[in-house]
């Protein structure tokens, strides 16, 4: 187990910048979940920390230890890859103990870890098989139990369950958290899949373009967004955002419904009075409110889908849809008149320049 | 039942088949009956179906008087040295393109391009030298000349071989502890042995067929099978009999090479790896 500290770290492919100037600290034993859409650089991120590709510049610690020029044998790391990869010629059993075997482990400990690994993962019936008479879940526990096994200082996860159908997806993911609270160990993990990232990580790093864009606790990214990319990419379903202006009164939206904010609130968004500002609101935070009585917004249902418990209402507010998540029972139907009440306590105001979340 | 049998496209695919072995095998067949026929047989009106007095003269002509056998002892030398070397240089040469871009995107192709010299055009040269450093009549000179002309074709083989093998394979072998060389030796050689197994074949199909290379390059020491036929047309005529014979015994390793590899040649038309 190891800290991992990330310094200035850029990587080109040619003439293509892909990782720009990352600086990341994760602490041992921290669950870190590089998240972010195709093409970020997440992938290239971890890969150089595997050792897989060499950084253009900068520098990567692990346990303290600058690893630039070190080969990935020699990093202690262990990586389980998109694609599995186990080797087709070998049997259950050779796979995961092919590390320990190019180490030059002694027989019989190979064959006690090899058995530890397998019956931790629920394989052990499995030793003798090729991976070619495997399913995709079972394969996906031997690509685990060939990293487990060599009890290694950091364990690189490359989007590890996006070859899987969503059951096992699930099934998977609990088990790699719980891998992760009986090893204790230092796991960095890329996907994009915000769920994976929201559910399995001490802390999300979310990249974009190929540089952080905020970092911190799930419950932070999803709380306290930065920009409107972080609010934007985190929460399902996505959150709202709303052209409007903001007044001296509240925010008002295109079509000239108004909605008065909280004394707090107003001053903290004097300094942005009369321009033009993004409102986000996530689905949950929309509710039905009664037609008189207390202040709410006026529309007409669009689309109804029913997901069981909750039911997702689409909506105009200023001529831009939006989307509530509702109570099945409050969902009305198309062409229904509703009042929307937004709950105020959480709702971002977004600079549609720079994208940034306001009054932070 | 019977009558599901004779049906009109049974018909026409028997007969198109029956037709197919017939002139695949009828050649084969004559090569055969010739080798052991009598001289007088070779071109008898009506033709001799099976002659009564079957012959083993002409194999031991072609055999000793016509040096046959040294003849195949070379070429099995040569070919056999050829195709090894071939095989392993090209290997390598393929891995390292495929994997590190070696060369940039131009020395693959470069590598293929050598093929479209017409070989007319290098022969006389490499004879030149050839008789200037002594490598003129000698096994090494012919295995360098064959290595050279086959590794192309083997380098284009295992370079599209290497390159439909997943990367992340040696990338886990890599991460897992291995060296390049490990992962290469332990990884991806074994991975890509049917491939191997068809390039092996058919450098050693090219070398043992090779004829016009051999003709210059060689004379009276390191002369290969193919190169003995000439002796067979002379001017009394053609020795029918003793050049079946060697071409019979010509087709043995061949055929052995062909059973050998059937197994790898079907898994290396049809491979794939594991994915998910």
């Amino acid at each position: 187990m190891a800290h991992v500290t990330i310094k200035g770290l850029h990587k080109h492919f040619g003439a293509v910048h892909v990782v720009k100037g990352i600086d990341l600290a994760i602490a041992d034993g921290e669950f870190t979940v590089l998240v972010g859409p195709s093409g970020c650089g997440k992938s290239t991120l971890l890969r150089t920390v595997a050792g897989l590709e060499q950084a253009s510049e900068g520098t990567i610690e692990i346990g303290g230890k600058v690893v630039n020029d070190i080969r990935p044998r020699d990093r202690d790391v262990a990586m389980v890859f998109q694609d599995y990869a186990l080797y087709p010629h070998m049997t259950v059993a050779q796979n995961i103990g092919f590390g320990l075997r190019a180490r030059n482990f002694p027989k019989p400990e190979i064959e006690t870890r090899v058995k530890r690994a397998a019956k931790m993962l629920n394989i052990d019936q499995l030793l003798d098989r090729l991976p070619r008479q495997l399913s995709g879940g079972q394969r996906q526990r031997v690509a685990i139990g060939r990293a487990i096994v060599r009890n290694p200082q950091i364990f690189l996860f490359d989007e590890p369950l996006s070859n899987l159908d969503a059951q096992l997806r699930d099934e998977m993911r609990s088990e790699i958290k719980r891998l992760h609270q009986e090893l204790g160990a230092t796991m960095i993990y890329v996907t994009h899949d915000q769920i994976e990232a929201m559910t399995l990580a001490d802390r999300i790093v979310l990249m974009n373009a190929g540089q952080i864009e905020q970092s911190g606790t799930p419950l932070e990214l999803y709380e306290r967004p930065r920009t409107r990319f972080v609010a934007g990419f985190l929460g399902s379903p996505k959150i709202n955002f709303i052209k409007a202006r903001l007044e001296n009164a509240g925010i008002v939206f295109a079509d000239g419904q108004a909605l008065g904010l909280p004394a707090a609130d107003a001053q903290r968004y004097a300094a942005h009075a009369g321009k033009p500002v993004i409102f986000g609101i996530r689905p949950q935070h929309i509710d039905r409110a009664p037609m008189t009585g207390s202040p709410h917004i006026k529309s007409t249902v669009d689309l109804v889908q029913p997901t069981g418990a909750r039911t997702y209402v689409t909506f105009a507010i200023g001529g831009e849809p939006v989307m509530a998540e509702l109570d099945a029972h409050d969902a009305g139907k198309p062409g229904d008149e509703i009042a929307i009440a937004l709950d105020l306590a959480h709702f971002l105001l977004i600079d549609p320049e720079s994208g940034n979340v306001l009054g932070r | 039942m019977t009558k599901g049998l004779f049906t009109r496209a049974n018909i026409a695919r028997t007969l198109l088949l029956g037709f197919f072995l017939l002139f695949t095998f009828a050649p084969l067949y004559w090569m055969f009956i010739t080798s052991i026929k009598p001289s007088d047989d070779y071109l008898a009106v009506p033709p001799v179906w099976f002659p009564a007095e079957p012959t083993m003269l002409h194999y031991t002509a072609a055999l000793f008087a016509y040096r046959g056998l040294d003849g195949l002892i070379n070429s099995v030398i040569i070919s056999a040295a050829a195709t090894l070397l071939s095989t392993v240089l090209g290997t390598l040469m393929a891995y390292s393109l495929a994997r590190f871009n070696t060369g940039g995107q131009h020395l693959s192709f470069w590598v293929l391009s050598q093929r479209f010299l017409p070989p007319i055009a290098i022969v006389l040269p490499i004879f030149l030298i050839y008789r200037a450093v002594g490598l003129h009549d000698t096994h090494l000179g012919l295995i360098i000349a064959y290595t050279v002309f086959t590794l192309p074709v083997t380098v284009w083989m295992m370079f599209a071989y290497f390159r439909q093998m997943p990367k992340s394979l040696e990338e886990a072998a890599l991460v897992d502890g291995c060296t390049r060389w490990q992962s290469l030796w332990r990884v991806a050689i074994p991975l890509a042995m049917p491939g191997i197994v068809a390039a092996a074949v058919f450098a050693f199909i090219a070398c043992w067929t090779e004829f016009f290379f051999a003709l210059i390059l060689t004379s009276q020491t390191a002369f290969t099978l193919p190169t003995v036929f000439r002796a067979f047309l002379g001017f009394q005529g053609a020795q029918y009999g003793e050049a079946s014979a060697l071409a019979m015994v010509s087709l043995v390793p061949s055929i052995i090479l062909g059973i050998l590899a059937q197994r790898h040649l079907v898994r290396g038309l049809t491979l794939g790896a594991v994915r998910g």
